[in-house]
């Protein structure tokens, strides 16, 4: 069976379209990271510290209901979120104190909702110490994990493919944090963690790309750059679908049957995955087009 | 069969055979006896996030133990002075790091500071100096002293802790110090996580004071008394009353000179009481306090709370007292216990506490295989339409790759946590990748007219980079990921990194070899991929 026939798309010709989308999506995920490291997007309690509970009442319980409860008992700031399946409910309260804030939030539901028992499914506290080391090691793993990236791609590529290869990840880290930033989605440990396993894995479509494209450009040195760019993503283009096919169809079924505590985390795999795609087809060859254009256009002039 | 199959082929068999080896322990439930004398007993241990239970993290006050220690230096120089009738205006604790002494003659300031001299001579002594008349010095502790004082305390709190756990009663518990403050402690499948906190993160210091009638709460404190306070529960509204009791600050007897303490039931009452027992030099000094004292009340002080101050009716010797309050059974077992384990050097303060319930874990076992299953389903099936034959031999790589990963997982004990789950399912969408890109390159061999054979060898030869590539960049992040993270993204990191070096000898050698057995001698004339 194959998906595609042979295609003939013009990918570098649209390249005016997908760098603007590109570079909208980029502008929103460094708009993302930037709030991100102001601590002003909506922060996982691992790295901002505070209190969250996931609790399962015996019987549905309305978010109003509840925070009236905690208002009433002195827990005035408390993020609450239900999980439509089995009467669950996620407390999260920023920067609380350790040890105390869990019991007060139990105690008041006790209090308020004596005829609908709970049970205590799991229950995070961090301290401000914990969370603040957390930041800073989770800042350095990403970047020793750049920085080893970008120096494997410099050596096994040339400058302009490194450059490409390089654009191309940063993007897909961007557009993650992007989606997460406008979907209001937790940043935590697992986010970051999936954005550095995106990182190591959307190399895998550019190369497949990259190594075309260079065996091409060894074989046939006539044509224009953008028709031997042209060429090889068609040429490899099933094979870039069907890479990502597969890992698409793990990570969706991690993301419909997982449950929810990795629910986020899959999607952040999810938008990945399929954002990697995109990029080596529309990020990071056209780049490299760009930059052997420009070589070319030099070299013509100074002949 | 092709040369260089045979080879491989065991080598993909003796895998086998381990990985279902070292993962006997963990799929049978109970192993014959002789099993563990000669064959891997490890189990693939299941992170609290799958098991439930409770992970914390203490920070030990470490501070506190060096002022704790000052504390007694100036009690013992107060007692010393005192016994060789060298008078002294004030001794006491100054700050962090100092003691100051105050004297009234210059005189006697240099005879203590030769005393000190002798006696703790890695005290660094100031000159004396005069202060509103009188003469003045202080002691400095060191500052390698001070360290390694903070770090004994690290070291005392963690065996301590260590014994209450043990005396808890908790399976498989892990308890080790992390950094220079820090204590982790894991408590698998625990059911009641607050009680446990509760008794753990208790500093259980133990005092007798004398209680001092003669000052009021209320009115001045004199330097060497202070005002603690006695709580009582009433039994049946539950209201909480403190009734402020004036102590003398020095402590008659500590909780270090007790050697039991038990839970026993009063029969008048019915009520609950803990029972302790002094060592011998405890019970000479008990012996002493209470018949100097017959008449006057004492307070049985733990963490700065009174919690009986009875009046001293006749002289106790023998060495045996008890602690009586409001106490439930639990809360005086959790009492005894702590007793027993002997009192933390230092308050430890609690800054991470992550606690998964049982039912949550279980939860998240199911779903993450259910999950896992559709994924592989839908893979296998995926690549028996797209690719036929071919797409069954990658799945069965896939397959393989699991088994192994399995395997290496129980060999190495490593923790599976949920993410690590995540990461198997994504292995089983990677792994085929690298066969997808191998097989797209056969077909286009294929397509300019090569032999089945030939268009295989071309096929792995060309898409071996590119797989190195990709399984290369991986594997770094999962290394970072591995080395910085904690708990359930180290579970995420190890499975991802084991399953990508898996991933490539199955892919590199194990379906290649199968490929070579259908297809070696050139019989085959179309390839069904």
């Amino acid at each position: 069976m194959e998906l595609l026939g042979k295609t003939r798309i013009d990918f570098i010709g649209k390249r005016k379209i997908s760098f603007i989308i590109s570079a909208i999506i980029s502008i929103v995920g460094i708009i993302g990271v930037i709030q991100v490291g102001r601590g002003a997007a909506n922060m996982g309690i691992d790295f901002s510290g505070g209190t969250a509970m996931q609790l399962k009442f015996s019987k549905p319980i309305s978010i109003a209901d509840a925070r009236a409860a905690l208002h009433k008992n002195g827990i005035a700031k408390a993020d609450l979120q239900e999980i439509k399946d089995g009467n669950k409910l996620l407390v999260k309260m920023a920067g609380a104190t350790v040890g105390k804030s869990s019991e007060m939030v139990q105690a008041a539901f006790k209090k308020e909702f004596a005829d609908n028992a709970f049970t205590v499914e799991s229950s995070t506290e961090i301290g401000p110490s914990i969370g603040n080391k957390l930041r800073k090691d989770t800042l350095i793993a990403a970047v020793i994990s750049m920085l080893g990236i970008i120096m494997y791609i410099a050596w096994r590529f040339d400058f302009k493919f490194g450059v490409g290869a390089t654009c191309a990840t940063i993007h897909d880290c961007l557009a993650m944090f992007a989606v997460f930033y406008l979907m209001n989605k937790e940043i935590n440990l697992l986010f970051i963690t999936a954005v550095l396993t995106i990182a190591g894995y959307s190399l895998t479509d550019t190369v497949v790309v990259f190594d075309r494209i260079r065996e091409n450009l060894h074989k046939n040195l006539k044509g224009s750059m953008n028709t031997i760019f042209n060429d090889s993503i068609n040429e490899v283009l099933s094979r870039t679908i069907v890479t990502s096919l597969t890992v698409v169809l793990a990570a969706s079924s991690l993301f419909f049957f997982g449950g929810e505590v990795i629910h986020d985390f899959s999607l952040a795999l999810l938008i990945g995955v399929l954002v990697g795609t995109y990029s080596s087809v529309f990020v990071a060859s056209p780049i490299v087009v760009l930059l052997e254009n420009r070589a070319l256009a030099k070299k013509a002039k100074t002949v | 069969m092709p040369k260089g199959t045979g080879w491989r082929i065991s080598l993909i068999c003796v895998f086998v055979a381990l990985s279902f080896l070292y993962l006997t322990p963990t799929l049978v439930g109970t192993l014959p006896s002789w099993w563990g004398t000669f064959l891997p007993k490890d189990k693939i241990h299941l992170g609290l996030d799958l098991q439930g239970g409770t992970h914390l993290v203490m920070e030990v006050e470490t501070q506190k133990a060096v002022e704790g220690s000052l504390d007694l230096v100036a009690t013992d120089l107060e007692d010393t002075l005192s016994s060789k009738n060298l008078h002294y205006k004030h001794i006491a604790r100054d700050g962090e790091d100092k003691v100051s002494v105050v004297l009234y003659e210059k005189g006697t300031a240099e005879t203590v500071q030769k005393l000190i001299k002798d006696k703790y001579p890695s005290y660094e002594q100031s000159p004396i100096f005069d202060e509103g008349g009188y003469a003045a010095f202080t002691l400095r502790v060191s500052e390698k002293d001070a360290q390694e004082r903070k770090d004994k305390a690290v070291q005392q709190a963690l065996e301590t802790i260590r014994n209450r756990i043990d005396q808890f009663g908790v399976s498989e518990p892990t308890i080790q110090r992390e950094g220079i403050n820090n204590i982790v402690v894991q408590l698998p499948g625990i059911k009641d996580p607050q009680r446990a906190i509760d008794l753990i993160g208790r500093t259980a210091r133990l005092d007798f004071k004398m209680v001092r009638e003669d000052i009021s709460p209320t009115g001045t404190i004199p330097d060497d008394a202070e005002v603690l306070k006695e709580k009582s529960v009433d039994p049946v509204t539950g209201a909480v009353t403190e009734i402020p009791i004036v102590v003398q600050k020095k402590s008659m007897i500590t909780g270090d000179l007790l050697t039991d303490a038990q839970v026993r039931i009063d029969s008048q009452f019915n009520q609950p009481y803990v029972a302790i027992e002094f060592n011998s030099l405890g019970a000479k000094l008990f012996d002493q306090v209470t018949a100097a004292n017959v008449g006057k009340r004492f307070a049985i002080v733990l963490d700065n709370n009174i919690y009986s101050a009875p009046v001293i009716r006749e002289r106790i010797s023998g060495g045996s007292a008890q602690i009586s309050g409001n106490f439930t059974e639990k809360t005086a077992a959790d009492l005894a216990i702590v007793l027993r384990a002997g009192a933390l050097p230092a308050p430890v303060k609690i800054i991470q506490n992550v606690t998964v319930g049982p039912s949550l874990g279980q939860d998240s076992i199911n779903k993450g295989l259910y999950a896992g299953l559709i994924g592989v389903l839908l893979v296998v099936v995926f690549m028996a339409i797209y690719y036929k034959l071919s797409g069954l031999i990658a799945d069965l790589g896939m397959v393989l790759n699991i088994v192994y990963l399995m395997g290496a997982l129980a060999a190495l004990g490593a923790t599976l946590t949920l993410p690590g789950i995540a990461a198997i399912v994504l292995l089983v969408g990677m792994s085929v990748d690298s066969n997808v890109i191998i097989f797209e390159r056969i077909r286009e061999e294929l397509k300019l007219g090569k032999s089945p054979k030939s268009a295989l060898d071309a096929g792995y030869d060309k898409a071996f980079l590119t797989i190195m590539d990709s399984h290369i960049t991986t594997l770094i992040t999962a290394a970072v990921l591995f080395q910085f993270g904690t708990g359930p993204v180290k579970g995420f990191a190890v499975s991802l990194s084991l399953g990508v070096i898996i991933n490539l000898f199955t892919s590199l050698v194990g379906t290649k070899v199968t490929f070579d057995l259908f297809l070696h001698k050139g019989k085959v004339k179309k390839m069904s991929i």
